[in-house]
């Protein structure tokens, strides 16, 4: 089976520092990969260099089997900023986006509600998203990361902003999203988050990697 | 076609967020209204010297309010990383500029048309060439500016101080379409001259900048 990520020797320098040194990694498909380090320690980097929002210095990269650039129609990627417009409500944000996805999509098939409902938050709601509570703002993201069905799903930090029960609901959710069968001839969906809580996620994750100063430290398989 | 449905897609998606905020039409109104009155104040000038000097001025006070329209335009993008998720989407990057650029177009025309009643009221302006030409004028060279500025403030998103940097790329490069803008304007308002030839030149430029930026623009848009 094609891995849902290889990297290979992936180095990203800014100026003199090493954000990732000499990555090397497979990430089987159909996994549930958990991301640790210190901050600094370059999580959010390989977030964004596995999304395609940053280009490697050194080494190589394969998401999907293809480039990065390639795969962004198959990726959903949250990061710790919402990627939604204050103005608009999350009903309207989410549709906003998923023309981009699928521009001759009918308003009828529209899948923005209901990626709104599977995150607890309702498509009703005509509050702009700027008045929502970080919680809120949180699982809208998420729903828009949903959107577009992604193969490979990437989250910074997804627990970073919710309360108790709001991990514990998004915490639910990735496993719901995790376990449901996709279409019945596509592939098993990945995901890899980053997060300072490891305890939160221990439950719906198979691995996980350490980074250290832009180095993988270890990768530790995890029984489920 | 679908190019064309994801164009307008961002086009209503940039109206509703203006609709809603008014932050660049209320700048660029109130900078425009300061220049326009300032200048009617500090020279106080006769029919036959308004008709030499509005073109100018008026050209004067639209490149100069519409800097503030076009950096807003972008700034709304990084506030919540939602450039990244542009990014990330597989609609064409140049849509999302030909989208901007006509949301930035319909707010400058909004612009010109209060502007066109406060020249008539403070410089007594009366045409004597043929008024209809002011018709392929105006759009052409609100184009010019639109075009070229949502480019260059794409380009200087980046930069430390952007603010500044938009005036220093826009400026210089905007001075050919300047030249033909004014020198038609003064041909129409006086009928001095034929404004044929600086006509044709700003269609040329607006062809030319419209699909040299058009072709760029991806490679901004990934620009780290």
């Amino acid at each position: 089976m094609t891995p849902a990520a290889k990297l290979t020797g992936v180095s990203k320098l800014y100026g003199s520092f090493a954000a990732l040194r000499n990555v090397t990694l497979e990430l089987p498909a159909g996994r549930c990969f958990m991301v640790l380090g210190p901050n600094g320690a370059g999580k959010s980097t390989l977030l964004r260099t596995l999304a395609g929002l940053i280009r490697p210095t050194l080494g190589q990269i394969e998401v999907l089997g293809t480039t990065p650039d390639d795969a962004c129609s198959r990726i959903g990627y949250m990061s710790h900023a919402t990627m939604l417009y204050d103005e608009l409500s999350a009903l309207e944000n989410l549709r906003y986006y998923e023309r981009l996805y699928f521009p001759a999509l009918p308003v009828a098939a529209s899948r923005a509600a209901a990626a709104l409902t599977s995150v607890g938050l309702d498509p009703a709601l005509t509050r702009p998203v700027g008045d929502y509570s970080q919680g809120m703002r949180q699982r809208a993201s998420m729903a828009r990361a949903l959107l577009s069905d992604p193969e490979l799903l990437l989250l910074d930090e997804p627990f970073s902003n919710l309360d108790t029960s709001g991990t514990a609901q998004m915490i639910a959710l990735l496993d719901e999203i995790h376990r449901a069968p996709r279409a019945a001839d596509a592939p098993a969906r990945t995901i890899v988050l980053t997060t300072h809580q490891p305890q939160l996620a221990e439950s719906i994750v198979h691995t996980v990697i350490t980074l250290r100063s832009g180095a993988v430290e270890s990768v530790e398989e995890r029984a489920r | 076609m679908t190019y064309l449905r994801t164009v307008l897609h961002h086009l209503a998606k940039d109206l509703r967020l203006e609709s809603r905020s008014r932050d660049a039409l209320n700048g660029m109104l109130f900078f425009s209204l300061l220049v326009v009155v300032l200048f009617s104040i500090s020279f106080d000038p006769t029919r036959a010297v308004s008709r030499e000097i509005t073109g100018g001025i008026l050209w004067t006070a639209i490149l100069f309010s519409t800097t503030t329209a076009l950096n807003q335009s972008w700034t709304r993008e990084l506030r919540h990383h939602s450039l990244d998720a542009q990014r990330l989407a597989p609609a064409p990057a140049s849509a999302l500029l030909l989208g901007k650029a006509l949301a930035n177009f319909l707010l400058v025309t909004i612009l010109e048309v209060v502007l066109a009643l406060i020249f008539i009221v403070f410089y007594n302006v009366n045409v004597l060439g043929n008024a209809w030409l002011l018709l392929l004028v105006l759009p052409l060279g609100t184009w010019s500016l639109v075009m070229n500025g949502t480019f260059f403030a794409a380009l200087s998103l980046r930069t430390r101080s952007r603010e500044l940097m938009l005036p220093l790329l826009l400026f210089p490069v905007s001075i050919p379409a300047l030249l033909a803008m004014v020198q038609a304007t003064q041909s129409i308002l006086t009928a001095d001259s034929d404004p044929t030839l600086w006509i044709k030149l700003l269609a040329g430029y607006c062809i030319v900048f419209t699909l040299v930026c058009l072709m760029l623009f991806s490679t901004v848009l990934a620009a780290e």
